[in-house]
C-alpha cells in the first residue's frame, strides 16, 4: 500500500497528540510527587521540581516559598518586640536617630530619606508605623532596609527560621536549581501509616490468587478440552454463561455467606474464590489446550501415563504463554482491585494498597498533593515495571480476548 | 454407558471439580439467594423478611434511584461511542507503517493498566478547579472561566468520560490485533479497482473487523453500566447535586451504607435485565452489519 507523505505526516501528528494526552497525566503525577508542597500550588504549573537558594554570608541557603513574601516598594522594619516585617513606605513616619529631639516627623518617602538607606541592613533610621486608616501614635519601628522593588524587579522578603529575623533580597539574587525531592516517597509512606502492611497484604493476595487461578483453571480447562466426557460441552456453555452475570447480583449473598463463615475483616474472601477456576481463565486456557494435537495425549496414554502427568508434562510446558497471561491478568486484577477490599476489609490496618490509598486521600482531604501523588506513584510503579518486563504477554493476552471472544 | 464412558465421565468431572465447586458456591447459590433477597427486607444482621414485590415497587418512586439510572445512562451514551471511536482511530493510526509503533502502542496501552484508584487520584489533581493542569492549560488558551470539572454538576460526568477515555488502550490493542489480521490482498485488490483510502476503510477494513467492533460494543455496554470505582473514588457519595451518583454506587450505598440489602438485590437484578436487554438490542441492530469471514 502506498502512503503519501501528507497522510504519513498527518498520522504522525495525530499519534503524537494522542501520545501526549495519554502520557501527560502520568508525567504530571511523577513531577508532583517530587515537589515540595508549595510548588504543587504554583501558578502557572511548573513541570520540574526546584530548590531555591540565596547567597548568605558566602553560603548557599535554601529558601522555601512558605518562608518568603514578595514585596512591593516598602521598608523592612523591626518592631520593638524584635519581629521583622515589611511595611508600605507611605505608612511610616520617619524620625532621624541622630537628632531625636525635636523629632522632625514627616511622611517617609524613599527618595527623601537622608541619609539614604542602603539595601544593606543598617539601623540608621527609626520611625513610627501607623497602618493607613488608623489613628494614634503607631508603633515605633527600626527601619532595617529600604526595598526598592519595582514591578519588573520584585524583591522577596525571606524569613530565616521561626525567630522573626528577616532580610530582603532581589529576586535576581535567588538561584533556582532542579531538585527532585525523593524524600517525598518516604514522607508519603509515613503519612499513610500502615503502608508496609498494605503492601504485604496486597502481595500476599496477589501470590495466592495467581497460584489459585493458574492451577485451578489449568485443571478445569484440561477437563473441558482434553477429556471426552458426556455433557462436557453443555457444561462448558453453562460456564461461559456465568460470565454474563454482573457482580452486583451476587454481591450481597456473597457478603452474607462470608459473614456467616466469619470471614469479614479477613483476607479470605479475597483469595479463596480464585482456587475455584474463574470462567474467563478456563476459557482462555481451553482455547490453547485445544490447539495441541490429541495424538500426543493418546501416545502418552498408551505408554500408561496418567492424565495428571499428561497435563503436567505435556500440555502445560506447551502452553506456557497462556499460563503467563492468566497469571499476569490475575496479578493485575488483584493489585488493582478496589471493590473487593472495600466490601470485606473493615479495619484500616488490614487494607490493601488500593483501598489504603483511597482512605488516605479522603482523610487528607486533597491538600497534600505531593504525598498523594507520591503514594499513587508507588502503587502504579510495579504495574509499569511489570508491563515493561512482559509487554509481549500483555499485548498477546489482550489480543486473544478480543479475537476469540 | 460403557465402562470407558463412565471412566471418562469420572475423570472429566474430577478435573473440572474446582470449577463445579466454584459454580455452586460462588455463582449458583448467590444467584438464587439474590433472587430471594430481592423480595425480602434484609439487613444482613437479622434474618430476611419476605415483603413480596415491595423493593421493586419502591424503586418506581425512589427519586435517587432514577437519578442514578439517568446518570449511568447519560455517562454510557457519552463514554461508549467516544471510547469505541477513539480506540478505533488510534488503532488505525497505529496500523499505518509508522516508526516507533511499539512505543506508541505501549504509551496508549499503559494507562489502561493503571489501578483505578491511583488513576482517579491523578485525575482529581489534573481536574482540580483552581490548581489543576487542565484548567491552567485552558487559561493560557484565554478561557476566562474554565469549567469546574469536579464541583459543577454539569461537568462531573464529562470528567469521568475524559478519565475513561484515558484508559481506552485495552480496546486499542484488541482493534489493532484484528486490523493486522485483515488480509493485505483485499487492500491490494481494492486499490487496483481504484478505491480511495476512505472507501478502503469503509468497505474493506470496517466489515473485516466488524466482529471485533461488535465484541467491544457488548463489553463496553456491560462495563460502562457497572462503572463503580472511578465514580466512587472521585465523587465519594455522588458528587455535587448527586450528579455523579452512578447506579453501581447507589446500589453499593444501599447495601453497605443504608443496610437495605434486599433493595440492593432488586436493583442488581434490574441492572442485569438492563444489560441483557441492551445487549440483545445492540445485537439486533448490528446483526446485519457484522461480517464473519469464517
Amino acid at each position: 500500500m502506498k502512503t503519501s507523505a501528507a497522510t504519513k505526516f498527518t498520522a504522525y501528528v495525530l499519534l503524537l497528540v494522542g501520545a501526549v494526552f495519554f502520557v501527560l497525566p502520568l508525567l504530571w503525577m511523577f513531577s508532583t510527587a517530587l515537589k515540595p508542597v508549595e510548588q504543587t500550588m504554583s501558578l502557572p504549573p511548573q513541570w520540574l521540581p526546584r530548590a531555591y537558594e540565596i547567597e548568605r554570608d558566602g553560603r548557599r541557603v535554601e529558601v522555601r516559598r512558605s518562608d518568603t513574601q514578595i514585596l512591593t516598594p516598602s521598608l523592612l522594619a523591626r518592631a520593638e518586640n524584635g519581629a521583622a516585617f515589611a511595611v508600605p513606605v507611605c505608612e511610616v513616619t520617619m524620625a532621624r536617630a541622630s537628632n531625636a529631639s525635636p523629632r522632625a516627623e514627616r511622611p517617609g518617602r524613599l527618595d527623601s530619606l537622608s541619609p539614604p538607606i542602603s539595601s544593606e541592613p543598617s539601623e540608621a533610621a527609626f520611625g513610627r508605623w501607623r497602618p493607613s486608616g488608623s489613628s494614634g501614635p503607631g508603633t515605633a519601628v527600626t527601619v532595617l532596609q529600604a526595598i526598592p522593588a519595582a514591578a519588573d524587579k520584585p524583591w522577596v522578603l525571606v524569613y530565616e527560621g521561626k525567630g522573626g529575623t528577616a532580610f530582603a533580597v532581589p529576586v535576581s539574587g535567588i538561584h533556582a536549581r532542579i531538585a527532585p525531592r525523593w524524600e517525598n516517597f518516604g514522607g508519603a509512606i509515613r503519612a499513610m501509616r500502615y503502608f508496609p502492611r498494605y503492601l504485604a497484604n496486597t502481595l500476599l493476595l496477589c501470590i495466592l490468587n495467581v497460584i489459585g487461578a493458574v492451577t485451578s483453571s489449568a485443571l478445569a480447562a484440561y477437563g473441558f478440552s482434553r477429556i471426552d466426557w458426556r455433557w462436557r460441552d453443555r457444561v462448558f456453555l453453562v460456564a461461559m454463561a456465568t460470565m454474563m452475570i454482573p457482580f452486583p447480583v451476587v454481591m450481597v449473598p456473597l457478603y452474607s455467606l462470608f459473614r456467616a463463615l466469619g470471614w469479614i475483616g479477613t483476607l479470605k474472601p479475597l483469595w479463596v474464590g480464585s482456587f475455584c477456576a474463574g470462567a474467563f481463565n478456563v476459557f482462555l486456557l481451553r482455547q490453547f489446550f485445544r490447539t495441541i494435537p490429541q495424538d500426543l495425549s493418546e501416545a502418552a496414554r498408551i505408554d500408561g501415563c496418567s492424565e495428571f502427568r499428561i497435563l503436567w508434562q505435556i500440555i502445560l510446558p506447551l502452553c506456557r504463554p497462556a499460563l503467563v497471561v492468566v497469571g499476569l491478568f490475575t496479578f493485575l486484577g488483584t493489585w488493582n482491585d478496589f471493590l473487593g477490599p472495600l466490601l470485606y476489609l473493615t479495619d484500616q490496618k488490614d487494607f490493601t494498597l488500593a483501598l489504603g490509598l483511597q482512605c488516605y486521600q479522603s482523610q487528607s482531604g486533597g491538600t497534600e498533593w505531593h504525598y498523594l501523588m507520591a503514594a499513587s506513584t508507588l502503587v502504579i510503579m510495579p504495574v509499569i515495571v511489570l508491563f515493561l518486563l512482559a509487554q509481549r504477554s500483555f499485548i498477546e493476552g489482550i489480543s486473544m480476548t478480543g479475537l476469540k471472544g | 454407558m460403557t465402562s470407558l464412558e463412565r471412566h471418562n465421565l469420572r475423570l472429566g468431572l474430577l478435573f473440572v471439580s474446582p470449577w463445579i465447586l466454584g459454580f455452586l458456591v460462588f455463582t449458583l447459590y448467590p444467584v438464587a439467594a439474590s433472587i430471594f433477597f430481592s423480595f425480602c427486607d434484609y439487613d444482613v444482621l437479622s434474618a430476611p423478611v419476605w415483603v413480596g414485590g415491595m423493593n421493586y415497587r419502591d424503586m418506581l418512586t425512589d427519586q435517587v434511584f432514577w437519578k442514578s439510572l439517568y446518570n449511568t445512562l447519560f455517562f454510557s451514551v457519552l463514554a461508549l461511542p467516544l471510547g469505541l471511536i477513539l480506540a478505533l482511530l488510534l488503532a488505525i493510526l497505529l496500523n499505518q507503517p509508522v516508526r516507533c509503533r511499539g512505543a506508541f502502542r505501549a504509551i496508549f496501552f499503559l494507562p489502561s493498566l493503571v489501578p483505578m484508584v491511583a488513576g482517579a487520584m491523578v485525575w482529581l489533581w489534573i481536574l482540580n478547579g483552581k490548581l489543576g493542569l487542565l484548567n491552567q492549560f485552558l487559561a493560557t488558551l484565554g478561557m476566562q472561566h474554565p469549567p469546574q470539572w469536579l464541583s459543577d454538576p454539569i461537568w462531573t460526568k464529562p470528567s469521568l468520560v475524559l478519565m475513561g477515555l484515558w484508559g481506552v488502550g485495552n480496546t486499542v490493542v484488541i482493534y489493532l490485533a484484528s486490523l493486522q489480521d485483515v488480509p493485505q490482498s483485499l487492500y491490494e485488490a481494492a486499490e487496483i479497482d481504484g478505491a480511495s483510502a476512505w472507501t478502503r476503510l469503509r468497505h474493506v477494513t470496517l466489515p473485516m473487523i466488524s466482529p471485533v467492533i461488535y465484541f467491544n460494543l457488548i463489553m463496553g455496554i456491560i462495563g460502562t453500566l457497572q462503572t463503580f470505582a472511578s465514580a466512587y473514588v472521585m465523587f465519594n457519595g455522588g458528587g455535587p447535586n448527586r450528579s455523579a451518583l452512578f447506579y453501581a454506587v447507589y446500589l453499593y450505598q444501599n447495601a453497605f451504607e443504608f443496610r437495605q440489602m434486599g433493595y440492593a438485590c432488586a436493583m442488581a437484578w434490574l441492572l442485569f435485565l438492563l444489560i441483557l436487554g441492551l445487549t440483545w438490542l445492540a445485537t439486533r441492530l448490528t446483526q446485519k452489519h457484522v461480517f464473519y469471514s469464517t
